[in-house]
């Protein structure tokens, strides 16, 4: 399962990540292996989305959400 | 004056980093360019408590020493250069005390770069309020620095940290964060022993960065490339094991420092902003909404003080006028420089009060918001969601618009928001639409409600933006991509903006756009002034003969002889001239010779397609007056058809010349200092030029 599949208010765990180049900007932002991670909105038009995470709110793509794995 | 320590300020984006720079400078402060680059210096001088001053050099916000945009790429390189004219002393590095633990990867970066590190301790005020206690003490001692609590906004623990700079070591006594050699042991060791540097974090960055630092030689540059290859160097997956292990060592910092309760009373609050905010229906109504608001302050709110900078400078003209001895000299002074001056300072209302909106939007938060929501559109076009406002802003103004792109932070999304904004109508353009809507479109209702010439002014606006997005979405293609998209983006809690900030970005750019753009606009003013006002050869004092004669003397009033006179001067002059020569280009547009010379004079600036419409029709008093204008040109004739000049075709065909021409120097030069190269603006002179002149043959041939 990855990030892009919760749906709003649900938490996952990061697990891993596929693709390298995103996880290292991910990570830098808090996004890392073991953080919990919890959709705080859905943007009007369905992309991009919102998440709380390490105590702050971080708005990515549906698509980088689908990079980050959840366990 | 010389400062006797020098101050770099470093930090995360959204943590007050501004707030603080303004806090300790004041009005001291400088906007320059760091050598070689685009990217905006601001340095000021703070007087320390002990009566010696730092000169603070503000470093652009970034979340990590690794790139992501050219602003971030300077922090890096400035700090890491050795004995540069901007070599930092001390290190303030800005800590959001609220989110501490993502902060602080970026501090532990900066901090075995082994340069004396100050931390300021910021948003103290909003972690009480949280509930999040800090030990600050224990905090300091772990790491081996200074920390100073502040609340900048509230100016709180200012005077604590000028203290903090006046007692700063010269000398790095932070403690290690985490064992950087075991990321690439032999790659550092060699680095290390080629580049003659014992710091190893310094030698692992290099190995990162050496591509892009311009302190290096090609050699050196080369030879850790070799050095990369050699260890089978992975850039990417050096940086994800660092981060990781500097995470697991802020984890272990935090754990008995930090006590935070498990939500935080603001987030929750800021969190049903949001609710209405980004709300699918709502939002969307709001954020129109605003939009509107800011479009119409601009022409409401600038229309008082314009005038009053255009009354300024006739009142001026008319001093100069009674001073000044009559003579090339005093026209050039008075026609030239000062007409070009008051062209580049009454744009400082529309400029000054879009910053004032930018800055507020941005104080607190909304904009982000704003990304957030128009991502997805934008995007299909080519552009970014934070694209939206320079493009509305262009309704008003492209020059403040261009200046805006800055937010912006993909490069490809900032420079097509830069190609395709003049497309959009700006208020310079109103004048002549409705000047040539009204001398061809009937003022007569459709469907009741309709009045076909608010028809027709209403279709060049949704023109304007239609062209502007089609145009974006070619460029798309065009434009190679210098970095991945991506939009991993933090949304800053909902705050108040800070007014103070809010001034400095209204003075800030109303600076730089006089003193970069105004250049330019004085200089083509300068020569459009002497192509309307000098002719080849004797022409001109032929036309002071002639009309000397009794014949005309006599029979005419001063007033209409002056008037004849500036007409036979204008058409014989340089541009006059001009404006026969590029007839032949022109004509199958539906343009003859005195239609040109309006093009030509009003090449600076599109507004002043009246005034010469005015002079050359002769316009009787207050060339302001529309009504006359329009009265004379509906009069006139072609000299060998008899047929009248103005056809509905010549004048949609002249609209679609206005609606897509680049006929505006500020905009031309404001490109220029945006982009730092000339193939940017001349890309899209031409560009916009072809555009026009197709568009304006389409029309005139489809409506003939």
């Amino acid at each position: 399962m990855t990030l892009e599949d919760l749906a709003v208010g649900q938490t996952g765990v990061v697990k891993e990540f596929t693709d390298l180049e995103m996880s290292v900007k991910l990570m830098e932002m808090g996004c890392l292996p073991g953080e919990t991670i919890t959709i705080a909105r859905i943007a009007p038009l369905g992309d991009p989305i919102a998440i709380h995470v390490s105590g702050y709110q971080l708005s990515l793509r549906r698509f980088e959400a689908s990079t980050i794995i959840l366990q | 004056m010389k400062a006797d320590i020098r101050v770099a300020l470093v930090g995360n984006p959204n943590t007050g980093k501004s707030t603080l720079f303004n806090a300790l400078t004041g009005l001291n402060q400088k906007i320059g360019n760091f050598p070689g680059v685009t990217v905006d210096k601001k340095t000021g001088i703070c007087q320390l408590t002990d009566g010696r001053r730092a000169e603070i050099i503000d470093l652009p916000g970034t979340y990590s020493l690794y790139p992501k945009s050219k602003d971030e790429s300077i922090v890096f390189s400035v700090l890491a250069e050795k004995g540069s004219e901007l070599t930092p002393d001390l290190i303030i590095i800005i800590l959001d005390a609220t989110n501490l633990k993502r902060n602080l990867l970026l501090y532990t970066q900066v901090a075995d770069l082994k340069i004396p590190v100050i931390i300021a301790l910021n948003m103290m005020d909003m972690a009480d309020k949280a509930n999040i206690s800090i030990d600050i003490d224990l905090l300091s001692r772990r790491l081996g620095v200074p920390v100073v609590p502040i609340a900048a906004r509230q100016e709180k623990g200012i005077d604590e940290l000028k203290q903090a700079i006046n007692h700063a070591n010269k000398i790095a006594l932070q403690v290690d964060s985490i064992d950087v050699r075991t990321l690439a042991p032999a790659l550092i060791a060699d680095i290390e022993a080629e580049t003659q540097t014992d710091n190893p974090y310094f030698a692992l960055q290099l190995a990162h960065q050496h591509e892009h630092l311009k302190f290096l030689t090609t050699e050196q540059s080369n030879r850790i490339e070799e050095l990369e290859k050699k260890h089978d160097f992975h850039s990417q997956k050096a940086q994800a094991s660092e981060t990781i292990a500097r995470y697991n060592y802020i984890n272990d910092v935090l754990y008995d420092t930090v006590q935070t309760p498990q939500t935080a009373h603001e987030e929750s609050l800021s969190n049903k902003i949001d609710h209405i905010l980004t709300h699918r229906v709502f939002g969307f109504i709001i954020f129109i909404g605003v939009l509107l608001f800011i479009f119409q302050s601009i022409f409401a709110w600038s229309e008082y003080p314009m005038s009053l900078i255009e009354d300024g400078f006739v009142w001026a003209e008319g001093i100069l006028r009674g001073v000044l001895p009559e003579g090339p000299l005093a026209d050039l002074l008075i026609d030239g420089v000062v007409a070009g001056l008051s062209g580049v300072l009454v744009f400082i209302p529309q400029i000054a009060i879009l910053f004032a909106f930018i800055s507020i939007l941005e104080d607190t938060g909304y904009m982000s918001r704003v990304t957030f929501m128009m991502d997805k559109i934008m995007r299909k076009v080519g552009l970014n969601g934070k694209s939206v406002v320079p493009l509305i802003g262009g309704f008003a103004c492209a020059v403040p618009s261009i200046m805006s792109t800055r937010t912006i932070e993909n490069w490809k999304d900032r420079m097509i928001t830069i190609m395709v904004t003049p497309l959009v109508a700006c208020s310079a353009r109103l004048p002549v639409y409705t000047l040539l809507i009204a001398l061809v479109v009937p003022n007569k209702n459709v469907w009741w409600i309709f009045n076909l010439q608010g028809l027709a002014l209403t279709g060049m606006y949704v023109l304007s933006l239609v062209s502007a997005v089609i145009v974006a979405f070619v460029m798309k293609f065009v434009l190679k991509a210098r970095e991945r998209g991506y939009f991993i983006m933090e949304l800053p809690v909902y705050r108040m903006p800070r007014w103070r900030n809010v001034i400095f970005s209204m003075y800030e750019r109303s600076k730089t756009f006089v003193l970069q753009a105004g250049k330019v606009i004085i200089a083509v003013s300068i020569i459009l002034w002497v192509l309307s006002s000098y002719g080849p050869g004797n022409r001109f004092e032929k036309i002071e003969q002639t009309y000397s004669q009794p014949q005309y003397t006599k029979t005419m009033t001063p007033d209409s002889l002056a008037r004849v006179i500036s007409t036979e001067k204008l058409e014989n002059s340089y541009a006059g001239v001009l404006g026969h020569v590029i007839e032949p280009v022109i004509k199958p547009i539906g343009f003859d010779w005195k239609i040109g010379i309006a093009l030509i004079t009003s090449f600076a600036a599109r507004e002043v397609f009246v005034g010469t419409m005015a002079t050359i029709y002769s316009v009787e008093g207050d060339a302001d007056k529309i009504d006359s204008v329009q009265e004379k040109m509906r009069r006139a004739k072609n000299p060998e058809t008899g047929q009248p000049v103005f056809t509905l075709a010549v004048a949609f065909s002249l609209m679609m010349f206005y609606a897509f021409a680049m006929q505006c120097a500020s905009t031309v030069a404001v490109v220029y200092r945006e982009t730092k190269n000339w193939r940017w603006p001349a890309a899209q002179f031409a560009y916009m030029t072809v555009l026009a002149y197709g568009m304006a043959f389409l029309v005139y041939h489809l409506l003939r």
